[in-house]
């Protein structure tokens, strides 16, 4: 057994609102920059819809992750070692720009600059890649709550799938379909075929927190990963001719923030944790035969973190003790192990991703409202759940290889969640028959619901730092800080307040901020020892400290502690 | 040396070649120090795929079976290949054959790219001063070398042996004693093939010709999975010497 830690991430899917918040601070943070202009580390797809870049799941066309040889070993879709040296010269599987859309910007400056006349100034759509006058013919999420799916929606290549298997059409008739919303990020997959496919390995994996990287340094722009990719979330930057990808906002991980998608998400849907793994078993795991037990042979990888036999190989292989905490605190380990609610995106491309998903109870209450019942009573989602058998297929071809069962008992678990709950707070006794029926206890459901639905940000996100010995590594930090207990840069300094090496500006707002959200008093008041932090100042009052105290400047400060 | 070498003869086949290596290999060891960053096919696949997906296989497959089929003309000499018992003739008709085809490939596949290059849009205007000035040459070496092939055959009615020539001069130069005089009697077509492949290999490490160098061979033996420490390498370069760390001690993790 060789343990690894793993930085994951379980979106709860009921509660996106498809607000595209978490794409477009991803972009501000990671991708705004030329020759990324097509880029969306964090995408969000409605479903049903093509997904970006369009059509991406049809793996026999995109010939992206793994699948098993005759004899049963994994083999790269794409081909093995040789063919792919051999197809290096133009990659023989590459989706183009026109599979992603062309990037634009408007014209702006007509709208200002234009002479007077009768016509209204126009701003015309510019192409970013030609900067000619452009048709604005795709993006990244045309078909936004089903836009265009009347017509387009049989591209949705799991749709063909549904539809090829059951017979049954999936209706995009407004009254019977049904929708929800997928964010998507790298899956920093245990067993990444994106870095199986690089020919020069610039693609890593970092042994620390599972993060999967590309070596900008090493990266020779063969472009074998974006094909290796089933997710498609290599993209290739086509100014500086090298490969780039999700980066899990590594940078704000080291210091113990969320990824800016989760921080930033608004229907607080994210959860993030450490998953402690068996490396040695990654392998035999995503070899297996049928692609239905995948999903069963990902969990067992996955170790307990309170089984004292793992603790002891994690100690033995360097995995510290703060480390090993937050292993056990780890929310996305509840979900997907301890509850099995959260369930990994499309497990049959057999790279082992572990970004999971809760899947959606919505589609299926939301055709119960149509139909005029109660979508918050037991009897009537379990029963839904078994009758409305397209969202559940639909469901299963993304996170189960197909197998509707594990979705059906994912669904009643969310199903009995909420009815149970609702007895709750209508003021009834709790009715443990629901819980029973799902196989749970009521205070175990209890504690989910907790999880699911009320946890606080700080058990959201339990992120344990890097550890300060290495902190000069880190990209942002040019010293070592106290980060046990919170931010060591208020400390004094043996040679006055401001000697030593400054503190990384990221940490110090993250820090303030997180102090004006979580504190009643205006800002400053305390945690900066009477001093103000103008940009994180909104105004609130009048902070003493904001100005020195004019007799006594030295004391202020410390009147204030 | 032959009487009639001259001072141009000397500074070209003696000089120049001294100098196109240092300028090659100086240059790209500079190149791989300073700019890995910039070392990349910058692939236009994104573009455009359908013209490349002939085009480049066929240049590349081309230049490849040209480059063997230059350190087989240059490298092998001739009484090997006669000892083997190989006739001029057959020798010859192979070195028209294989290098005709090949270099006919290797001109078609490059003209294809440049007509995509000129008349794709976006591919176009991704197209630098550096990569058009590589093109002049490379394609000015292609075709000179096309006629060079042509000339070992036709020259003179019955051709020129540049294996008899050339070839001498070129393994001599390994040995650091340029036999010159050789050199100087290859007929002019060789003359100007060789000047433009030796400007081609000067220009070499400052064009994105350089990703020749990193064809990545070692991916057949390299695991599928790479892991790295995030403890051991310091940003993505390796520690350069007299950079090496001190006090290891504090940097291992703590295992409290
Ligand atoms: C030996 C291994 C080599 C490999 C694996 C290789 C691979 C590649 C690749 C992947 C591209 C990018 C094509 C694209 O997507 O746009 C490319 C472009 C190019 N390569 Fe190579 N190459 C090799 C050797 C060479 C050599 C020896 C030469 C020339 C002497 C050469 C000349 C070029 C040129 C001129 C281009 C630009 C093509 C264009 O887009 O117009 N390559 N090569
Ligand atoms: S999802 Fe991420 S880690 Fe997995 S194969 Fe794709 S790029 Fe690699
Ligand atoms: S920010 Fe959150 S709610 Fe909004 S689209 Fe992204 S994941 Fe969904």
């Amino acid at each position: 057994m060789r343990v690894m830690a793993q930085m994951g991430m379980v979106m709860n899917l009921d509660k996106c609102i498809g607000c595209h918040t978490c794409s477009v601070t991803c972009k501000q943070a990671w991708t705004n920059r030329a020759g990324m202009e097509y880029v969306w580390f964090n995408n969000v797809e409605t479903r049903p819809g093509q997904g970006y870049p369009r059509r991406y799941e049809d793996q026999e066309r995109w010939k992206g992750g793994w699948t098993l040889n005759k004899a049963g070993r994994l083999k790269l879709k794409a081909g093995g070692k040789a063919a792919k040296l051999l197809g290096l010269f133009a990659s023989p599987v590459q989706p183009e720009l026109k599979d992603y859309y062309e990037p634009w910007t408007y014209d702006y400056k007509m709208l200002v600059e234009a002479p007077l006349g009768d016509d209204f100034p126009v701003a015309r759509p510019k192409s970013l890649i030609t900067g000619e006058d452009t048709k604005i013919t795709w993006s990244a999420n045309w078909d936004d709550n089903l836009g265009g799916t009347t017509e387009l929606g049989h591209l949705d290549p799991i749709v063909e799938k549904v539809r090829r298997e059951s017979n049954e059409k999936i209706k995009f008739d407004y009254e019977q379909t049904f929708m929800f919303y997928l964010p998507r990020i790298c899956e920093h997959c245990l067993n990444p075929s994106c870095m199986a496919s690089c020919p020069s390995g610039a693609i890593y994996k970092r042994v620390e927190d599972g993060i999967v990287l590309v070596d900008q340094d090493r990266c020779r722009g063969w472009r074998q990963c974006v094909t290796g990719c089933p997710y498609k979330k290599i993209y290739f930057n086509h100014k500086t001719g090298k490969a780039e990808k999700c980066t899990f906002c590594y940078p704000r991980i080291e210091v113990g923030q969320p990824t800016v998608c989760s921080e930033t998400c608004v229907g607080r849907l994210r959860y993030l944790g450490l998953f402690l793994y068996d490396a040695d078993a990654v392998t035999g795991a995503a070899s297996t035969e049928n692609e239905q037990d995948l999903y069963e042979a990902q969990m067992d990888v996955i170790l307990d973190p309170e089984d004292p036999r793992v603790q002891a190989e994690a100690r033995k292989q360097g995995i510290a003790e703060d480390w090993l905490e937050a292993a056990r605190r780890s929310p996305v380990y509840k979900l997907a192990k301890v509850y099995k609610v959260a369930l990994p995106l499309h497990p049959e491309y057999r790279t082992m991703p572990m970004v999971w998903y809760v899947p959606p109870l919505s589609p299926v209450t939301d055709l119960l409202k149509e139909q005029g019942h109660d979508a918050e009573d037991a009897g009537n989602l379990f029963g839904a759940i078994d009758a409305l058998r397209i969202p559940v297929e639909y469901l299963a071809e993304l996170f189960t290889a197909g197998d509707t069962s594990k979705i059906d008992e994912v669904l009643k678990k969310l199903a009995a969640m909420r009815s149970y709950m609702r007895g709750i707070s209508m003021g009834n006794d709790p009715d443990d028959a629901i819980p029973e029926k799902v196989g749970m206890s009521g205070e175990e459901l209890y504690e989910m619901y907790r999880l699911m639905a009320i946890a606080k940000y700080e058990e959201r996100y339990v992120i344990p730092q890097a550890h300060a010995e290495q902190a000069h590594d880190l990209e942002e930090m040019g010293c070592s800080l106290d980060f046990e207990d919170g931010p060591g840069m208020y400390e004094d300094s043996p040679f006055g307040e401001a000697s030593g090496t400054p503190t990384p500006v990221a940490i110090e707002n993250f820090y303030a901020l997180q102090a004006r959200q979580t504190s009643e008093e205006p800002p400053g008041a305390a945690s900066l020892r009477g001093r103000v932090n103008l940009l994180n100042w909104d105004g609130t009052g009048r902070p003493s400290g904001l100005f020195p105290d004019p007799h006594h400047p030295a004391k202020s400060a410390e009147a204030k502690e | 040396m032959a009487p009639d070498v001259g001072v141009l003869d000397v500074v070209l086949w003696g000089v120049l070649p001294y100098l196109m290596a240092v300028i090659l290999v100086g240059g790209l060891i500079w190149r791989y120090r300073y700019d890995q960053f910039g070392w990349t096919t910058r692939s236009s696949q994104l573009y455009e795929s359908r013209l490349l997906r002939i085009a480049s296989p066929l240049f590349h497959f081309g230049i490849l079976a040209v480059l063997a089929g230059h350190l087989f003309g240059l490298v092998i000499p001739m009484s090997w290949t006669e000892a083997v018992g190989m006739s001029q003739e057959f020798y010859h008709f192979n070195a028209l054959f294989v290098g005709g085809v090949a270099g006919i490939g290797t001109l078609g596949g490059i003209i294809l790219l440049i007509i995509r290059r000129r008349t794709t849009g976006p591919v176009f205007m991704a197209t630098t001063k550096n990569d058009k000035m590589m093109y002049v040459v490379l394609v000015a070496a292609i075709i000179f070398g096309l006629w060079t092939t042509l000339a070992s055959v036709f020259l003179g009615g019955h051709g020129h042996n540049y294996r008899e020539t050339v070839s001498p001069w070129f393994r001599s130069l390994y040995i650091l004693q340029p036999d010159i005089g050789s050199m100087a009697a290859a007929p002019f077509s060789f003359h100007l093939h060789t000047l433009v492949g030796m400007a081609l290999f000067v220009i070499w490490p400052f064009t994105r010709l350089v990703h020749a160098f990193t064809a990545p061979l070692h991916y057949i033996f390299r695991p599928y999975i790479v892991y790295r420490s995030r403890d051991r390498q310091q940003g993505s370069t390796p520690v350069r010497r007299g950079w090496s760390e001190v006090g290891l001690a504090d940097r291992e993790r703590d295992r409290r």
